[in-house]
């Protein structure tokens, strides 16, 4: 599903983002991205949606090798991916609803499904009763359920969520997370970058973390350790 | 398509104001040029009267039987550079000599004989008043054996073809630094509209839009704007023309091929100065 094999990332004004990584994500898995800031979790989420392209090694994406992908088949992996970052990146002048819609319009999708299969994802995250609100209308954790929902309504693979509760207070936290495990639990792989070590604490799942660019711990791999000792 | 339609009306009107703005420039861009292509038309005109009066006269040789002379007019009429061609009789010559000759009226009314040829006058198609063709034309006339003399005003004719010359000359370049100057102003317009759009246009890429679909509306909407732009720099330049034949001198307008011509050129540099600027801001980022 995504596979990284000994990547290295060095941006032209900065040192080395990412040193040596090498992991593989499989598919219905659910991975926690860790690290201080500046570890380099956004590159490798760049990474694995073709804003970037390793300087070295490989990167693997659902069959698409983002190293040598043309920049036409860029769109396409993206189309198997959800995206959702901390900042939300909503339309201001869309609706929820158009917000939603619209990323099954640029795939050209028949405008006869569209609407049916939005109002699906709206229910799902529990925003059905706002589709005609506008971003600045919903709060910060609404507004976030309108991101999962335009990542969901393509049916992705993957979902990847950079920091997607950075900007929340608790209970939008935990609604936001709890949705995201519910999403994994119908078999979407989800990989979520986060510095919340709580959440990474309240659920059983895939640790990876950075440090300084580096994969220092792999939970897959590695031993368990003693969660007291977590950074 | 009618989504590409939606999103370029979309800009109209969630960026009212930057949208009037580059319809705007768009529109005194051109109507710069608009004021300048007015004053080429009238030159043109100008110039097309001052063509009017090139005129070949061959002098027939006095006894020419008329059979021959007829003859000799239908040929000259069938010549492809030919827009007509008259025939002028001794006695023609002479009621003309008087009307126009009015000093000479006097000395005319004494002659026993008539002194004037008969002569065939010929005008030539627009395009074909050059010093060039009027000589062939005027070699191919002498070339009847009845044709005693051909004249042409040869200084005359190759004042006008100098004229016409210096008019393109400056025409060409004077027209296409204002075009120049048009186009990047309208680009620049365009580019501060894409600018604008630049957290949607990332948006778009994230999630999954390929660059021809984000290209799309925003061609449209160049092209909108453009063909705005052409209309009202139309509109502006007829406001101009009816104040100068008000106020300074008769002049003509545009033809509605040549408005067209402005509208089109509007939408075009709309469209391209769009494509350009999405697409270098595509490649950017
Ligand atoms: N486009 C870029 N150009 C130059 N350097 C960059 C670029 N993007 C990231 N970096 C550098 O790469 C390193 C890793 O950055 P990255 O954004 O991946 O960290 P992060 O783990 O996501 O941090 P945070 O938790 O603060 O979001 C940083 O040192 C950063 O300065
Ligand atoms: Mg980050």
């Amino acid at each position: 599903m995504i596979k990284f094999t000994n990547v290295f990332k060095a941006f032209p004004k900065g040192g080395l983002a990412l040193k040596d990584v090498s992991f593989h994500v499989a598919k219905g898995e659910f991975a926690f991205l860790t690290g201080h800031s500046g570890a380099g979790k956004s590159t490798v989420m760049k990474l694995i949606y073709a804003d970037e392209r390793p300087t070295s090694g490989e990167v693997r994406v659902s069959g698409y090798n983002v190293n040598e992908m043309r920049p036409r088949d860029v769109p396409l992996l993206r189309r198997k991916l959800g995206i959702v970052f901390q900042d939300f990146r909503l339309l201001e002048d869309r609706t929820a609803e158009e917000n939603v819609a619209f990323a099954l319009e640029v795939t050209s999708a028949r405008s006869s499904t569209i609407a049916a299969r939005v109002m699906r994802v709206l229910t799902q995250v529990g925003l059905a009763a706002k589709a005609q609100a506008y971003p600045r209308e919903l709060s910060g954790g609404e507004q976030q359920r309108v991101a999962i929902a335009r990542a969901l309504v393509n049916e992705p693979t993957v979902l990847l969520a950079d920091e997607p509760t950075g900007n929340l207070d608790e209970r939008a936290t935990r609604g936001v997370f709890q949705l995201l495990r519910d999403i994994n639990a119908s078999g979407t792989a989800v990989v979520m970058a986060t510095h919340d070590l709580d959440l990474v604490r309240q659920a059983p799942y895939r640790v990876i973390e950075l440090q300084e660019g580096a994969l220092v711990y792999d939970s897959a791999v590695d031993e368990p350790r003693d969660q007291a000792a977590a950074p | 398509m009618n989504l590409t339609l939606r999103e370029a009306m979309l800009t109209f009107k969630r960026a009212p104001l930057l949208s009037a703005l580059s319809v705007t420039t768009i529109a005194f861009s051109l109507f710069v040029l608009g004021l300048f292509g007015l004053v080429v038309v009238n030159l043109q005109d100008a110039l097309r009267a001052i063509e009017e009066r090139v005129e070949i006269v061959a002098y027939i040789l006095p006894g020419t039987p008329a059979e021959a002379t007829a003859q000799a007019l239908k040929d000259i009429q069938a010549f492809p550079e030919v827009q007509g061609a008259n025939y002028v009789s001794e006695d023609d010559a002479l009621v003309r000599a008087r009307a126009e000759l009015v000093e000479l009226r006097d000395v005319m009314e004494e002659l026993e004989r008539n002194p004037l040829p008969a002569s065939i006058e010929v005008k030539l198609k627009p395009g074909f008043r050059d010093a060039d063709h009027v000589s062939i034309v005027a070699e191919r006339m002498r070339g009847f054996g009845f044709v005693d003399d051909v004249r042409f005003g040869r200084d005359w004719v190759e004042n006008v073809d100098r004229l016409r010359g210096l008019a393109a000359a400056v025409g060409i370049v004077v027209g296409a630094a204002f075009a120049v100057v048009a186009i990047i102003i309208i680009g620049t317009t365009i580019r501060m509209a894409v600018l604008q759009r630049s957290r949607e246009i990332a948006i778009m890429r994230l999630v999954g839009a390929t660059d021809g679909f984000i290209r799309r509306p925003f061609l449209l909407q160049g092209a909108i704007k453009g063909l705005l732009g052409g209309l009202v720099a139309v509109g502006l330049s007829f406001g101009a023309y009816l104040l100068i034949n008000r106020y300074l001198l008769q002049s003509a307008f545009f033809t509605n091929g040549q408005a067209l011509a402005i509208v089109g050129f509007g939408a075009v540099i709309g469209l391209l100065g769009s494509a350009t600027s999405v697409g270098r801001h595509l490649k950017r980022v």
